[in-house]
């Protein structure tokens, strides 16, 4: 199991886990947590599954591609460490990785 | 008899979201969510696309988890349909029990349009709405090699990008003159049949079906109105949906295509509201015209309204549609509402596959049509939003970023 740090919008933070290949987005829903909108169910046509990565830095993980650069863009909320969580697929070296949901649009 | 302050017929994503948002917003009255369907609140556009593949299973299309509701104490009944429906007494009945309601929440979507021909019965006659119909199309294909899809809409195309993918021969039947003909204009459904007839299918415009040959309650030919054969081991039928309104009807509600209701989703009946596929509204985006949304943007924001409405929060529904498509490698989506455009304007070249297609009212950006096109997309929506006059060159000049352009 993977095991990731979310924090929701009231400040709160929760480890939630769940198997490797699973999306961040899922893995999020899957533990209740029912802030993310994650409209498309994943396949990158909305941006309603926006987190902030708070650990590691944005580096370590898989980049950014053009679709979710774009579509992080229409976010009033966008900052440096945005990213969609349907985007970042669950793997052991995500593994304790930190994350904030960002405001809703 | 159980009483619920709100109670919600249809799970789908329309229902799910108003019980989701009402806990959100802090409603503690009791909620009672029933679907029609075996299954807790799954999403649905997979059923034409990964979970056709075979690509996802079923447990992650759940919009949430099992115990998600019970948490949030909103109590689901699956496998159960409202049928009648008591306006006075605030009564809402199905086959095993009556309810009695605070305010109704009625989400119960469509059921697909059925052929009538001779034939359209037979057990690999199948449609795609529900798990179940997908299930039973899957648990089918290892006998197929040839499929015939009759429609050429989202859910035909969908299916025939699936299919081909799976390495079965398609062809496609639209009656109509070209596809997509209700919901796009004619240089995107032009597109989107050279890239079918390119990955193999057999697409023909202008083709209705006649009657369907069967064998032992199976279909093995088509016959089109042309009187030409077309020998199948299947049929998927994707000819769009009815709403589902008929207790609404029966109970005296103001019914066209859909049920009619208001800025805050109220129908004309007193405590009952409708959402989502089979509501009927007035769309800021479409030019004061009533409109008939199937989408998970427009279930999912007038849920929102509606819940938001129950709590006491004045906030009209009035957001942009929006929509998406996946079909071989091609990313579609599209924002606002075409219908009534004066203009278009090509932006990009689809020979490159990435373009955009830009309706214009009044030289005002009224859609967007994009294809793998996804800043087209962002930038392209705020001009909708804006409803600035924009100029036709400089929105077809590719070279020059939607955000870029200003008014004139």
């Amino acid at each position: 199991m993977i095991r990731i740090l979310v924090r929701d919008r009231q400040g709160n933070d929760r480890t939630v886990e769940a198997e490797p290949g699973l999306s961040l987005m899922e893995a999020i829903r899957e533990n209740g947590l029912d802030e993310l909108i994650a409209l498309c169910g994943g396949c990158c046509s909305c941006a309603t599954c926006h987190v902030y990565v708070r650990s590691p830095d944005l580096g370590a993980l898989p980049p950014l591609s053009g679709d979710e650069n774009d579509l992080l863009e229409s976010s009033d909320h966008r900052q440096s460490a945005s990213r969609l969580s349907c985007q970042l697929t669950l793997s052991a070296e995500l593994d304790g990785l930190a994350v904030e949901i960002a405001p809703e649009d | 008899m159980r009483h619920f302050d709100i109670l919600i017929a249809g799970a789908g994503h329309a229902g799910a979201q108003a019980a989701i948002t009402l806990r959100q917003l802090g409603f503690s009255g009791s909620i009672g969510l029933i679907g029609a369907e075996e299954d807790l609140p799954y999403e649905r556009p997979p059923l034409s696309k990964e979970y056709f593949a075979g690509e996802k299973s079923f447990d992650r299309l759940l919009l949430r988890p099992r115990a998600f509701w019970l948490d949030r104490n909103i109590e689901t009944f699956t496998g159960l349909r409202v049928d009648t429906i008591d306006v006075g007494r605030k009564r809402a009945g199905t086959s095993r029990h009556e309810f009695e309601y605070g305010k109704l929440i009625w989400a119960a979507g469509g059921t697909p349009r059925l052929l009538t021909c001779p034939g359209a019965n037979a057990g690999n006659v199948h449609v795609i709405r529900q798990r179940g119909d997908v299930d039973r199309i899957r648990a089918q294909l290892d006998r197929v090699s040839c499929a015939t899809i009759v429609g050429g809409g989202y859910i035909g195309l969908e299916a025939a990008s699936v299919l081909t993918k799976l390495g079965k021969k398609v062809v496609l039947l639209e009656a109509q003159k070209r596809v997509l003909e209700r919901v796009a204009g004619e240089q995107l459904s032009q597109f989107f049949e050279e890239e079918h007839r390119r990955h193999g299918v057999d697409l023909r415009t202008g083709a209705g079906v006649e009657a369907i040959e069967i064998v032992a309650e199976t279909a093995t030919a088509v016959v089109t109105r042309e009187g030409e054969r077309i020998v199948t081991d299947m049929l998927i039928v994707g000819i769009g949906i009815l709403p589902e309104i008929g207790p609404l009807a029966s109970a005296g509600a103001a019914v066209g295509d859909g049920v009619h209701v208001d800025e805050y989703c109220r129908t004309s009946l007193a405590d009952i509201y409708a959402i989502g596929d089979c509501a009927s509204h007035i769309n800021a985006f479409a030019n004061g015209k009533r409109v008939r949304l199937e989408s998970i943007q427009n279930a999912h924001d007038q849920a929102k309204t509606v819940a938001a409405h129950i709590v006491g929060i004045d906030s009209p529904y009035d957001a942009l549609p929006w929509f998406w498509s996946n079909q071989f490698d091609l990313k579609l989506q599209t924002a606002g509402i075409s219908r009534g455009h004066d203009q278009t304007v090509m932006r990009g070249d689809p020979a490159r596959r990435s373009f955009s297609i830009l309706y214009l009212r009044g030289g005002r950006l009224i859609a967007l049509d994009c294809v793998n096109s996804v800043k087209d997309y962002v930038q392209g929506r705020a001009h909708i939003m804006s409803g600035a006059v924009l100029s036709p060159a400089l929105l077809a000049n590719d070279s020059i970023a939607l955000k870029d352009i200003a008014s004139t």
